[in-house]
C-alpha cells in the first residue's frame, strides 16, 4: 500500500472526494427515480392479477441483463453519447426498477386480508385504502427491496469504468493501468463502506418512518 | 458500419478473436467458475445447513457479498497474480461462492421440519438424512443459487475482458479502444452477452420450475394420502361413537373457508385439489 499516493490525491487534486461524490450521485440517483416509478407501476402490476406473473417474468429478464451490456445499450436507446454518465444512471434505474417492481408487489400480497376488510367496512374509498392502509403495510417488504438495490447500485456503479465512465471505478482502471493496486484497495474500500453506510441509513429511516413495522416485528 | 452490419460481416464471425470463439471462451470461464464455485459453497453449504452452526457468518457474507465491486475484485486479482485465464476464473469463482452458499443453507432451513424429525425417528443416520430428505428438499433452491451465481458470473466475465482476458466482454473493451467507429463492435458485444444471460436464465429457470413442481406434487399426493387416512381413522371412530358422529365432518371443512375473500392470486389452502397444475 503506497499511502503517500492517497495522500497526494486527497489534498492537490481532490480526485478521490471529487469520484465519491460523483459514485454517490450516479448511484443514488437512479433509487430515487425508480423508487418514485415503481409503486404506482407495481401496483398496477399487482391489480392485473393473472397478468402480475408474466409482467414480473418480464422485469426478471431485464434484471438478468449485465449491467456492461445495459451501459453500452442505452446510448441507442435515449440518443446520448458513450462516454455520457447519464448512461448509466438511465441503466441502474431500470434495473431497479426491474427490482423494485418485485418488492412493491410482494408488498401489497403481504398485506392482511383483514387490514383491507377492516378498511372496507369503515366505509374506506378504493384511493384512501390503498393509500392509507395497503400501501404503508407494503412498506416494509418494498424497503427490504430497497436495501438491496441501493447496495449492489453502488458496487455496480464501477462497472461503469469500462466505458469510462465508473466514478470510483476509474480507480480500478487506473490501478490496473499502471500495475499499481494502492487505488484499486482504496476504490474497494470506500466503494464496500458507501454501500454498508447507505444500508444503514436506509435501515434507519425505515425506523423512522415505518415505526409500526418495529411494533409488528416486536 | 452499423449493429447488423458488423453481426453480418463473415469476418466477426471467424478467427480467434470471432463470435464463436469469444463465445466458447465467455462459457469455459463462466462454467468453470461456476463449477469451482459449487464445489466449494454446496458441501458447506450442507454442513452449515445441516448442523445450523455458522448460520449467522453465512447470511453476513451474503449481505457483504452483494457490497463488493466485482469489477474491483478482478481488477485487485489480475493486479497481483498476473492476467490470463487462471486468475480470471479464480476471481468469478469467489464471487459465485455466497449465493449458491446462502441458498444451500436457506434450501436445508426451509426443508420440511416434520420430514427431517420423521426421518430421524426412523433411525436415520445424519448422513442418511442429508442425503434422503434434506437434500433432495433443499434442491430447488440450490439450483436458484446457482442460477444467480451464473449470472454474475456471466455479468462479470463480461467485465473480464478489461483485465485483458477473453469473452464477449472483449467486443466491449476493444470496440471502445477504436473510438466512435467501434461502436457498432461495442452494442454486438452487449446483445451477445445479454442474449446469453437471458438463455441462461431461462433454461435454469425452467430447471428449477421443474424440480419445485415435482416436490409439490409429491408433497401433494402425500398429503393427500394422509387427509383420506385421516378422514377415514375419523369416520371409523365416529361409526364406532354415534355421540362424535357430527364432528367427523371436521375433517372435510372448507364450509366456513370458503367465506372468506381469496387474496388476489391465491387460492386458499383447504386441502388437496384434484389435478396437477
Amino acid at each position: 500500500m503506497d499511502l503517500d499516493w492517497i495522500g497526494r490525491n486527497l489534498s492537490e487534486g481532490e480526485d478521490i472526494l471529487g469520484l465519491l461524490g460523483l459514485h454517490l450521485v450516479l448511484a443514488l440517483t437512479p433509487v430515487l427515480c425508480a423508487l418514485v416509478l415503481s409503486v404506482p407501476v407495481g401496483y398496477l402490476v399487482h391489480r392485473t392479477r393473472a397478468g402480475a406473473a408474466p409482467l414480473l417474468a418480464l422485469f426478471g429478464i431485464v434484471y438478468s441483463v449485465p449491467s456492461l451490456a445495459l451501459f453500452v445499450a442505452i446510448p441507442v436507446v435515449i440518443g446520448t453519447q458513450i462516454l455520457d454518465p447519464l448512461n448509466i444512471v438511465v441503466a441502474l434505474t431500470v434495473y431497479t426498477l426491474a427490482l423494485l417492481v418485485r418488492s412493491v408487489v410482494d408488498g401489497f400480497r403481504s398485506v392482511p386480508v383483514d387490514a383491507r376488510q377492516a378498511a372496507e367496512s369503515m366505509g374506506m374509498g378504493p384511493v384512501r385504502r390503498v393509500l392509507t392502509v395497503e400501501l404503508p403495510l407494503a412498506m416494509p417488504v418494498v424497503f427490504a427491496g430497497l436495501r438491496v438495490a441501493t447496495v449492489s447500485n453502488i458496487a455496480l456503479v464501477s462497472v461503469g469504468a469500462v466505458i469510462g465512465s465508473g466514478a470510483l471505478g476509474q480507480l480500478f482502471d487506473l490501478g490496473l493501468r499502471q500495475a499499481f493496486y494502492t487505488p484499486i484497495i482504496v476504490g474497494i474500500v470506500l466503494i464496500v463502506a458507501l454501500a454498508l453506510l447507505f444500508d444503514g441509513v436506509i435501515l434507519m429511516l425505515q425506523r423512522v418512518l415505518l415505526p409500526w413495522y418495529r411494533k409488528a416485528a416486536a | 458500419m452499423n449493429l447488423f452490419e458488423f453481426l453480418l460481416d463473415p469476418a466477426s464471425w471467424t478467427g480467434p478473436s470471432g463470435i464463436p470463439a469469444r463465445l466458447l471462451q465467455h462459457l469455459l470461464y463462466s462454467g468453470a467458475a461456476v463449477l469451482l464455485a459449487a464445489l466449494v459453497a454446496i458441501p458447506l453449504g450442507v454442513v452449515i445447513g445441516h448442523t445450523r452452526r455458522g448460520d449467522a457468518v453465512a447470511s453476513g457474507l451474503s449481505n457483504a457479498a452483494r457490497a463488493i465491486p466485482t469489477l474491483g475484485l478482478l481488477v485487485l486479482v489480475v493486479t497481483l497474480l498476473g492476467t490470463g485465464a487462471a486468475p480470471v476464473v479464480g476471481a468469478l469463482a469467489v464471487l459465485a461462492v455466497p449465493p449458491v452458499l446462502i441458498n444451500t443453507v436457506a434450501g436445508f432451513r426451509q426443508a420440511d421440519q416434520e420430514a427431517v424429525h420423521a426421518g430421524r425417528a426412523l433411525g436415520m443416520t445424519p448422513w442418511q438424512l442429508v442425503r434422503q430428505v434434506e437434500l433432495p428438499l433443499a434442491t430447488p433452491l440450490i439450483v436458484s443459487g446457482v442460477r444467480s451465481a451464473s449470472l454474475q458470473v456471466i455479468a462479470t466475465a463480461t467485465v473480464a475482458a478489461l483485465a485483458a482476458a477473453g469473452g464477449l466482454g472483449r467486443f466491449v473493451v476493444d470496440g471502445q479502444r477504436l473510438g466512435p467507429e467501434g461502436y457498432p463492435q461495442m452494442l454486438a458485444g452487449a446483445v451477445l452477452v445479454a442474449l446469453l444471460a437471458i438463455v441462461v436464465d431461462l433454461l435454469l429457470g425452467g430447471l428449477s420450475w421443474q424440480l419445485e413442481r415435482r416436490r409439490r406434487h409429491i408433497r401433494r399426493e402425500e398429503r393427500g394420502d394422509l387427509d383420506a387416512l385421516r378422514a377415514g381413522e375419523l369416520a371409523e371412530q365416529a361409526a364406532a361413537r354415534p355421540d362424535t358422529a357430527d364432528r367427523a365432518g371436521d375433517a372435510d371443512r372448507p364450509a366456513d373457508a370458503a367465506t372468506v375473500e381469496v387474496p388476489a392470486g391465491e387460492t386458499p389452502d383447504t386441502g388437496p385439489r384434484p389435478g396437477h397444475r
